[in-house]
């Protein structure tokens, strides 16, 4: 059985050598004739770990990392792919403490899977959220989203389920879902690793936001910044469009639903959202005044559901957990001072 | 100059052609065409004002609004190097101070042999291995003075 070697294309592994280690080791399974190949995933996070090589052994995956070029060689002499010995050795990668206290939703496959490939992502709990919403009308969607407590994590903290209420009675043939992903101040980059490591969760945010409210188009606003990004997701969406996720029925649904990327050009401000619509019609990025709310008049003047990469990222664990989301969203009462019913998962 | 301008147009119009038809197509058409000739031409406004039913102010004030669009060509490789507060903290300014003098220019400008333009940038995202830059759209963390020497030294090969 032909073993699969995980090597990151996060933008923060590509930083600290991630594109020469995968050099190095292709070279090494053509050198050996190995049965082996390379996965290129996200990043778990350990970034003092990257670029973290894993490979998947009867027993798990198990991790070795920091990994340079020149250790790979070494490695391979080592039996790295039968999870052998070497100084580099990290064991299982979610017994390493960082990991092992987390538990995961939003992220849960960011880092295991192959960022692009659908068929990985609908076998680690990916497109359950979306079907389960399929089986839904779109009111009972929105309920499901404001049942949960989903707060915008964008900074506001705005209840997502009343925002999506309010484009969805709206009566407008044309409305539209916006994703803010100009994540531009520095020490975050939450919105960038899920999107190189997840993106198809994003693209089912955005579907289900689509069906709930009555849009039938998507927009992700992504900074320049991000070029690594761009591609990831535009192979995704690709992806997406040929398996029939995105396009005119999802998923074999009455419900049509397409997206983009646009990228925007180096305006701090356009993470603001009405500077961000502006800017995706093709305007300065100048912030307008309120009212009228994106929501009744946001891009082109239609309806608009404008929300942060992790709030739409978000969605489709509610639609998949429901009613066990509301129980998590309990425990958070506990747990978090300021009661807000959803913590970042 | 004529004939400046025609080779703009030739470059300038297939970008147009692809876009124009979406919906909010400044932005990608001005995005296109500084991926294609390295900066958005003067002599460009006019064709897209004229193909998007604008006027050239309203295209020039889009275009110089943006922080990324360069109305000169860029040298033969950019280097964009993070100026934020995740990569300030840990050693942006001493690493900043160095590249500019081994280079010979300071921010915004291209060296004088064409080799290398030097631009600021407010976060990669790579945050966790600061101070971060982009080489010609490479991301390269945890830089130090070794590897900032390696890099000025790279662009100037």
């Amino acid at each position: 059985m032909t073993i699969n070697i995980y090597i990151p294309r996060d933008a923060g592994a590509l930083a600290l050598g991630a594109e020469k280690v995968a050099a190095a080791a292709r070279e090494e399974i053509e050198k050996r004739g190995l049965d082996a190949k390379i996965v290129r995933n996200g990043s778990r996070g350990m970034f003092w770990l990257e670029p973290m090589v894993e490979v998947q052994t009867a027993e798990g995956r198990v991790a070795y990392g920091p990994v340079k070029p020149g250790d790979v060689a070494g490695l391979f002499d080592a039996g790295l792919i039968e999870g052998g010995a070497h100084d580099l050795a990290l064991g299982r990668p979610e017994k390493i403490p960082f990991l092992a206290k987390q538990t995961r939703l939003t992220f849960a496959r960011c880092g295991i899977i192959d960022p692009v490939s659908l068929e990985d992502y609908e076998a680690h709990g990916g497109l359950r959220g979306l079907r389960n919403a399929l089986e839904k009308t779109p009111l009972g969607i929105v309920e499901e989203v404001t049942e949960s407590g989903l707060r915008g994590r964008g900074g506001a903290g705005f209840p997502t389920g009343i925002k999506w209420k309010t484009v969805h009675d709206t009566d407008d043939p044309q409305k539209y879902i916006v994703c803010n992903a100009d994540e531009g101040d520095s020490g975050t980059f939450s919105d960038r690793m899920i999107m190189e490591g997840d993106p198809f969760v994003l693209i089912e945010g955005m579907v289900i936001a689509g069906i709930a409210t009555g849009a039938t188009r998507g927009y992700v606003y992504l900074r320049s910044e991000y070029p690594n990004v761009h591609r990831i997701l535009n192979e995704a969406i690709d992806a997406a469009r040929a398996a029939g996720m995105l396009g005119k029925s999802v998923l074999g649904s009455e419900y049509a639903f397409d997206m983009e990327v646009r990228v925007g050009a180096g305006a701090y401000v356009c993470g603001e959202e009405t500077a961000l619509l502006d800017s995706l019609e093709g305007k300065r990025g100048q912030v307008r005044a309120k009212p009228p709310l994106p929501a009744h008049e946001g891009l082109f003047g239609k309806p608009t559901v404008i929300n942060n990469v992790i709030s739409l990222a978000s969605v489709p664990i509610i639609l998949d957990k429901g009613g066990a989301i509301t129980a998590i969203s309990a425990w958070a009462v506990r747990a978090a001072p300021f009661r807000s019913r959803s913590p970042a998962m | 100059m004529q004939q400046a301008r025609t080779e703009i147009a030739a470059a300038v119009e297939p970008i147009i052609d692809r876009w124009k038809g979406e919906e909010g197509p400044l932005l990608p058409i001005l995005n296109g065409i500084q991926r294609e000739l390295g900066h958005v031409p003067r002599e460009s406004l006019p064709i897209i004002a004229e193909a998007l039913n604008l006027t050239r102010a309203e295209v020039y004030g889009v275009v110089s609004f943006y922080h990324d669009y360069r109305e000169k060509p860029a040298g033969r490789h950019v280097l964009k190097l993070c100026r934020a507060e995740a990569c300030q903290s840990m050693g942006g300014d001493a690493v900043a101070e160095k590249l500019q003098k081994l280079l010979g220019i300071r921010f915004h400008e291209t060296s004088a042999d064409g080799a290398v333009t030097l631009e600021p940038v407010y976060c990669l995202g790579l945050c966790a291995c600061a101070p971060s830059a982009m080489l010609d759209g490479e991301v390269i963390g945890r830089l130090d003075e070794a590897r900032v020497e390696e890099i000025a030294a790279e662009v100037r090969a």
